[in-house]
């Protein structure tokens, strides 16, 4: 079960001068429980591919079957979906709007026709998984520190109990440590809540060490669909979109040229100080 | 999600039209909505679509955009005709209960509609065809003989430039977080009016919350910048006009001499 996409396409702003195609015959696969990080440039159309997931925006062609069935079909319920297929926007904290952090983490799960009880259960649930200090959740939303904003709008999709949930450069414009916080709490989330997680980013460094599987996007196409060690192997490629390997992956192809015969498939520092160190006797050192 | 409000946004190609001063389109459109009050016969209004189909020729702006923008006003229009057709008081033509159409009414209707439907498409051309900034540039230029007058007329095409800068600004942040919160199942297509009301808090909060922010990020950069009014403030793209500005402005008195004829002797 899952997502299936067949051949989309979007086009903005269709049949005016100002045209754009923001998808271009995309076909993928989103199973059950895996780990999926979404890479491309700025324009290349994440955006736009994670919003036609749930049903947000209508694709121009092409079909995506949620759970074997169409979602674009007559009986297909989009309620449903969107409470399945949760979506973090970019800047979620945005969207804050209530009088309150705990109420405001309600809304969703009350839009899904739940008891004012139930809701409560699940968006305290919510907030535990993302961390939140239990003094704040009676404090407005709007007095949250940038970090604590936007782990509250998390938990406001979150409080939804989605089977698939999107997150939409989730560390944009945050600084190096909130960015690692919010990386590490979306991989204990993953690993706590056995759900599907598309991770949005444009930066190699963010997504590389947690993913199973990476989907590279460029000018509304996808390019590369494949487990994070393979796509790295086209460093070259990948480039020339504007994108970058792992800086680990670079030291190593380095060391690989001067002659040490480790391997380049490593994402992260451990495993590149462990190839390393397997490789110590070749060092004349 | 705001597919329909296209009526007068600009549609970037490039025409006559959209190479035309700023200033000229100005006092056009001015030119050509009081042509409209000025004529009174069919043969008039028959001038004045012929100028404005010509106009739409040039613009080079596909009719199919310009005709779904009108959409959004077809109501009003359909109010406006009604009251004309049915209050209007004269020789009873149609009769059924408590409305009656008399042949006043419907000469008047009819008359009125096709006013306002020039009128809007006339209008829209000049938006369409003009960017915002160009549009307040001219307007700046053409009220400079008002500063004499002590009216603070760089402040108020500012305060202008920069409403009419923000309208995309701000209907891309509505469709936004409109969509973050179907996202979390909010549900803004409800018939209910009360919930209609309720649904509107979700989106309008965040969206005052954000405009204040911008506009207080605008207001910051601009000091940054040290604006301080229009006082000795050059510009990089001056107005000036050129030939075929000219021409539009011989094309233009002639269209109002026309208008004016068709009123003496028709
Ligand atoms: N609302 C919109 N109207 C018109 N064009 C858009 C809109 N949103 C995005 N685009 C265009 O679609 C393309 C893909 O955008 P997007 O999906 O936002 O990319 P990304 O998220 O990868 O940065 C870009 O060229 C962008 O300019
Ligand atoms: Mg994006």
């Amino acid at each position: 079960m899952g997502i299936k996409v067949d051949d989309i396409s979007f086009l903005y702003e269709r049949g005016t001068a100002m045209q754009v195609t923001a998808l271009d015959h995309v076909s993928a696969e989103i199973p059950d429980n895996q780990f999926i990080g979404l890479i491309g440039h700025t324009g290349s159309g994440k955006s736009t591919f994670v919003q036609t997931l749930n049903g947000l925006l209508k694709v121009t062609s092409g079909h995506i079957y949620y759970n074997g069935e169409d979602i674009d079909g007559d009986k297909f319920d989009k309620k449903k979906l969107r409470s399945d297929v949760g979506l973090v926007f970019q800047y979620p904290e945005h969207q804050l709007f209530e009088v309150d952090v705990i109420s405001d983490v309600m809304f969703g799960p009350r839009n899904l026709g739940l008891s004012d009880a139930e809701a409560k259960k699940r968006a305290l649930e919510a907030l535990e998984s993302v961390r939140m200090p239990k003094s704040l959740y009676k404090s407005s939303p709007f007095d949250l520190s940038g970090g604590q904003k936007r782990r509250a709008a998390i938990a406001g999709v979150l409080a939804m109990r989605p089977k698939i949930l999107i997150l939409d450069e989730p560390t944009a414009g945050l600084d190096p440590k909130g960015r690692d916080e919010i990386l590490g709490l979306i991989a204990g989330m993953k690993k706590e809540l056995n759900m599907t997680i598309i991770l949005v980013s444009h930066s190699m460094d963010d997504v590389a060490r947690y993913v199973d599987r990476i989907m590279v996007m460029g000018g509304g196409k996808l390019l590369y669909d494949d487990e994070p060690v393979k796509v790295f192997r086209h460093v070259t490629e990948l480039e020339e979109l504007g994108l970058a390997a792992p800086q680990i992956t670079y030291i190593m192809k380095l060391l690989k040229e001067r002659g040490l015969d480790v391997s380049s498939d490593a994402l992260t520092v451990e495993e590149a100080a462990a190839e390393i160190m397997a490789h110590r006797r070749e060092l004349h050192v | 999600m705001f597919d329909s409000i296209t009526l007068g946004q600009y549609y970037q190609t490039d025409s006559v039209l959209h190479r035309l001063d700023p200033r000229v389109k100005l006092v056009g459109t001015f030119v050509y909505l009081i042509s409209l009050f000025v004529v009174d016969s069919y043969v008039g209004y028959i001038v004045a679509a012929l100028f404005l189909a010509a106009m739409i020729f040039l613009s080079n702006v596909p009719f199919r955009y310009i005709v779904r923008g009108m959409k959004t006003i077809v109501f009003l229009l359909l109010i406006t005709v009604c009251f004309n057709l049915f209050l209007t008081p004269g020789e009873v033509i149609w009769q059924a209960w408590i409305f009656k159409i008399t042949k006043e009414g419907l000469t008047f209707a009819i008359k009125m509609a096709v006013r306002l439907s020039l009128l809007i498409l006339g209008s829209s051309i000049m938006t369409l065809t003009t960017t915002p900034t160009q549009l307040t540039d001219a307007l700046e230029s053409l009220l400079r003989p008002l500063k004499k007058l002590h009216v603070p007329v760089h402040e108020i095409s500012m305060m202008m430039s920069i409403a009419l800068r923000f309208i995309p600004i701000l209907m891309e942040e509505t469709d936004k977080i409109m969509k973050a919160q179907i996202a979390r199942g909010a549900d803004f297509e409800s018939k209910n009016l009360i919930k209609k009301i309720k649904s509107m808090v979700p989106l309008l909060v965040p969206l005052f919350i954000s405009a204040f922010r911008r506009a207080n990020d605008l207001a910051m950069a601009m000091e940054a910048r040290c604006y301080r009014g229009g006082e000795g403030r050059t510009k990089m793209k001056p107005l000036v006009y050129k030939a075929n500005d000219r021409i539009a402005y011989l094309v233009l008195l002639a269209f109002a001499v026309v208008c004016i004829l068709t009123r003496i002797y028709f």
